[in-house]
């Protein structure tokens, strides 16, 4: 064991029990996955992604790249969750990955003697040349190189979101965000402040500090009580802030009951939260960086400030006898709490010339050994370190602790959009010009001193930076050599990947980045940014000022996709419209069909009919005798004012001043380029009240298109249009029985006479007053019911029921589209954008005596040609075989493609009037083609159907039946 | 994205319907062919500053005029569709 007598955030009181590949250890609360391994002794935690190589826990937070485990199992299975920040409670089990069969043992480590072959670029180079080989190959290779495994099973757990505005938006809780957050709420602003880790403090919970001459700890204790008791500030722990967008939006997602050995019921696993902040303080602190050597990443080699954490929140020492190597003053820190726990200090390896920071006379005085100009060869050892091969000597060791510098957080400053500039002193890239309405302080900005810290996060709401106080930090780039010298060890990238990549003519950082996949890993390669950024400036010849910064973009760190997704999976993936009609059908155990957001029946099964044998019996019933159909999902809008008129007539081709109060009209509108918009009926209610009905399909581009006309183009005309869609249930009543059903039911004469086609009428339906519409989309002699939507299921019931004596069906939207297209109306299939009113044999209606919405262009020499294809009807020659929606139609029964075809096939459906499929067909020159034989090719199927070309009004031609 | 809607105020773009692009004068129902093709068709596609038509369609339901920078997506002026933008606010 390794934990030592006493240590900051574990309750020694409460010990837990957890699992990590089979075996039970155990931990306290408040360990993470990470401590509680180190605390068991158990070093070697991972396989590396490539090349197999046995690795163990690096650093103590976010940025951890190697100790990625699968938590949980079956359906909850999390994979590469950083055992850095996993928090253990009893029972967790977590398993390591990508080694087979065990860790100790992986056959996969071959891959670390085949390197060579391995390199970047491999599969491009290797596998791609022999044409199948890379089918063959790929399987095996993706199998082999990897990280864990997602279940294949239904998330189980539920996510939510939700939204929060706020004056000054804090990310990170350290020292600068805790004082940034003070200073902001104590003017009174509302705050959110948001932590990763399960406490805020940061790194005051980390080492041994003071502020104020008081313990850290009792500094923070304070903030956190004043924090709490301002009704304006929120505080939010165990939040990753991971995307910054446009004006101030800040993405972060919340683990709620991960933490969790029983969530407990109505609690999602993860919340995200959408921030939109006046200010954003990012105080996103500092991640230490790797110094790059052969082997450098043995188990046990460790960042020196991780080693600090571990002791000093965890009471783990991770070694007894430690090598420490840096380039700056910062890890002399570490020096100081291994001597003071207990540890052996074997040498500390500083590859600067000197230095005079009060750390570094610390140690010296204690007599611990100091190597002034010493950097490592190599790290010795396999499964366990052993010792470091040093310009000093060689130094027998189990720890190594590594500081080559500090790097920013800077990940969501760039999302940002804000610009970092190389800074000599500090060694690294800090922000520079911010974009939006944000601030970074404390080490995020390069201020890596606590009291800088403190100053900073008070002065935030100023946007004042303290200058940056340095560590001493002295980089230098890498030296190549033999072995592997990692400048990413996630991803498996090495100085000499590097090189390779440079000599290959990748030169910039950006195609360098994608070639090695240096920093593709999850974690971003964070722990090698300097490093890498050294190499590689080094290696182009240039100095690192000028070099520019590899992009950013969200997510910042992995994040489930559950959460993204929220509640809107399933049946709430979007909203379900109903009709008010809806209980009656659902209750009738009918087949829905989808139409945009609505459902709608699709046909009324009797017994155990299929679609075709449903539809057709529909269709034959409502022709012989009379159907009932929910037509309530067409667009309805009404439109009201003087003007009212004129404005009709702009919009639709065809004429409207001489529209009787009373009458319906058919009405055609087109876009600015001449083709067919959408189609659909306009009733004259009252002098100055009309209702326009649409398709289901562009009921809101109507309404959107009508309001625009009337707010930008004609805004003189005085017109207000509003969408009634929901208000109205409406209803059709179809067939030659359709009269003698209604008049029992309705209040006003319906006789021929007195209400023909066309005709329009207020009246009580059933004893509900709404309105009554002779138009027919069926063809037959047909009314259109409307009555408010809270009364459409007790009229539609009483339809029903008086329909008994009159055989009435009720038809869904199959027979529907059967019965127009046996009448060769126009829909959606035709009405597909790219059509003139005359392809759809509609060119009688537009008028030549006005100008309205595409006049102009309607005219082009393009739409005017007689050879466009134009709306015909189809019918197979042998009588019975379906002709395919989406056929190409040829006049040669052989074809071989690419050929030009003369047109395709909109729509089919069976006629049972005619006993045949039919279909109607967009066909170039279709009316000169009348009685001629077409080929409907679909090499899908591989299929040829031989049709012949008719009339597009398959039935009743005349619409007699309909008028009479 | 916000977007200031002048009727509503800021507003996330989420509520907003893109409506295409305001800088073309429409041409008078008479104008020659020629300059409706340019007007429906002939579409410039600046990196920048930006004339679009919005509308507020889960909002107020008015059509609105901006000024947005295509490149940083700052809305630089807002306003009614039917008027001609100021140089912004």
């Amino acid at each position: 064991m390794s934990r030592l007598a006493q240590g900051g955030l574990i309750d020694r009181e409460r010990p837990l029990s957890f699992a990590f590949d089979g075996r039970r250890y155990q931990g306290f609360a408040g360990d993470t996955l990470a401590s509680a391994l180190l605390a068991n002794g158990v070093g070697l935690v991972a396989r590396s992604f490539k090349y197999h190589r046995p690795r163990g826990i690096v650093s103590a937070g976010a940025e951890e790249p190697n100790a990625l485990v699968t938590l949980h199992g079956g359906a909850r299975t999390d994979p590469n969750a950083r055992a850095t920040m996993v928090e253990v409670h009893d029972g967790l089990v977590a398993a390591s990955q990508n080694r087979w069969p065990g860790l100790a043992f992986d056959l996969g480590q071959v891959n670390d003697w085949l390197s060579p072959f391995l390199s970047p670029g491999f599969y491009y180079k290797t596998f791609m040349a022999p044409g199948r080989g890379w089918r063959f190959y790929e399987g095996i290779i993706r199998r082999a190189a990897g990280m864990g495994r997602a279940s294949r099973l239904p998330d189980p757990d539920r996510y939510e979101a939700r939204n929060l505005h706020c004056d000054v938006l804090v990310v990170g809780g350290g020292p600068a965000g805790l004082t940034a957050a003070l200073a902001a709420g104590r003017e009174g602003r509302r705050v959110l402040l948001l932590d990763e880790n399960p406490r805020f403090g940061g790194w005051l919970w980390k080492e041994e500090r003071e502020i104020d001459g008081q313990p850290a700890l009792d500094w923070l204790a304070a903030a956190e009580a004043e924090l709490a008791a301002m009704a304006e500030v929120r505080l939010l722990p165990r939040t990753t802030a991971f995307g910054y967008y446009d004006h101030n939006l800040v993405a972060a997602v919340e683990r709620v009951t991960e933490h969790l050995e029983s969530p407990g019921d109505g609690l999602p696993r993860q919340r995200l939260w959408r921030i939109r902040a006046g200010r954003v303080v990012l105080a996103t602190g500092a991640t230490e960086q790797i110094l790059t050597f052969a082997d450098n990443d043995r188990p046990g080699v460790m960042l020196a400030g991780a080693v600090r954490a571990y002791l000093h929140a965890y009471g783990v020492l991770p070694g007894r006898r430690a090598v420490i190597a840096t380039n700056n003053d910062s890890a002399y820190r570490t020096a100081l709490a291994l001597h003071r726990a207990g540890a052996e200090v074997a040498a500390v390896l500083d590859s600067r010339s000197d230095s005079a920071a009060p750390e570094v006379a610390t140690v010296r005085d204690l007599g611990l050994p100091i190597h002034f100009g010493a950097t490592i060869r190599r790290a010795l050892g396999g499964k366990t370190l052993q010792g470091v091969d040093s310009d000093a000597g060689r130094f027998d060791c189990d720890l190594l602790c590594l500081s080559g510098g500090w790097a920013p957080a800077v990940d969501l400053y760039v999302q940002s959009g804000g610009r970092l500039r190389h800074d000599e002193g500090l060694g690294c890239l800090v922000p520079d010009r911010a974009k939006q309405a944000c601030v970074s302080v404390g080490s995020a900005a390069g201020s890596f001193a606590l009291a800088d810290c403190l100053a900073a996060g008070n002065d935030s709401a100023g946007g004042y930076v303290v200058p940056p106080e340095g560590i001493g930090v002295e980089p230098r780039a890498p030296t190549p050599g033999p072995g592997k010298r990692f400048l990413d060890p996630q991803t498996d990238t090495t100085l000499a990947d590097v090189g390779q990549a440079m000599d290959e003519g990748y030169r910039s950082v950006e195609h360098l980045k994608r070639y090695t996949t240096l920093g593709m890993g999850v974690d971003q390669g964070r722990i090698g940014q300097i490093p890498a950024r050294l190499a590689v400036a080094e290696a182009r010849g240039q100095p690192l000022a000028a070099m520019a910064a590899t992009a950013h973009r969200p997510p910042a760190v992995p994040i489930a996709l559950g959460s993204l997704a929220g509640r809107e999976i399933g049946a709430h993936y979007r909203p379900l419209r109903r009709t008010p009609m809806d209980g009656w059908h659902a209750a009738r155990g009918v087949s829905w069909q989808d139409a945009g957001l609505w459902r709608r029946p699709q046909f009324y099964p009797v017994g155990d009919e299929n679609i075709d044998q449903a539809s057709a019996r529909e269709v034959a019933a409502t022709r012989g005798g009379v159907g009932l159909c929910d037509v309530s999902p067409l667009g309805k809008i009404d439109i009201q004012g003087p003007d009212t008129a004129e404005f009709l007539n702009r919009v639709y081709v065809n004429g409207w001043k001489g529209l009787a109060v009373g009458r319906a009209r058919y009405g055609l509108m087109l876009r600015d380029d001449g083709l067919v918009f959408d189609d659909g009926t306009t009733s004259r209610l009252a002098e100055h009240h009309y209702l326009m009905t649409t398709t289901t399909a562009n009921a809101h581009a109507v309404l959107a298109m009508l309001e625009y006309h009337l707010q930008v183009i004609w805004p003189d005309l005085r017109v207000l249009v509003a969408d009634v869609t929901d208000q109205w249930a409406a209803m059709s009543i179809a067939g030659p029985r359709a009269r003698e059903l209604l008049a029992g039911l309705v209040d006003i004469d319906i006789g021929n006479q007195a209400f023909p086609f066309m005709a329009v009428a207020e009246c009580r339906i059933a004893g509900v007053a709404g309105r009554l519409f002779r138009i027919s989309f069926s063809g037959e002699l047909a009314y259109e019911v409307a009555v408010p939507a809270d009364y459409g299921q007790a009229v539609w019931q009483a339809i029903v029921d008086a329909g008994g004596p009159h055989d009435l069906v009720t038809y869904g939207t199959e027979s529907l589209g059967t019965m127009r297209i046996e009448k060769g109306h126009a829909a959606g299939p035709e009405l597909n954008g790219t059509t003139t009113p005359a392809d759809l044999s509609m060119a009688r209606l537009v008028s030549g005596k006005k100008p309205f919405i595409g006049h102009r262009l309607l005219g082009r020499e393009g739409l005017g040609d007689g050879a466009r294809p134009a709306l015909v009807g189809l019918l197979p020659v042998d009588g019975k075989t379906w002709i395919k929606a989406g056929a190409q139609l040829l006049t040669e029964a052989e074809a071989k493609p690419p050929v030009h075809t003369l047109g395709h096939v909109t729509s089919i459906a069976f006629s049972p009037e005619l006993d045949t499929p039919i279909a109607l067909a967009l066909l170039s020159d279709g009316a000169e083609r009348r009685d001629q034989i077409v080929y409907a090719h679909f090499p899908l199927h591989n299929e040829v159907v031989a049709a012949r070309v008719t009339s597009a009004h398959f039935i009743d031609p005349d619409g007699e039946r309909m008028r009479g | 994205m916000l977007i200031k809607c002048p009727w509503c105020g800021e507003r996330d773009a989420g509520e907003f319907s893109y409506g295409g692009d305001a800088s073309r004068p429409r041409p008078a129902e008479d104008a020659a062919e020629a300059d409706w093709l340019a007007y429906v068709y002939d579409r410039d596609n600046p990196r920048g500053p930006h004339q679009e038509f919005w509308q507020h369609s889960h909002g107020c339901r008015q059509w609105l005029r901006l000024r947005r920078d295509t490149l940083s997506h700052e809305v630089l002026a807002s306003g009614p569709a039917g008027e001609p933008l100021g140089d912004g606010e």
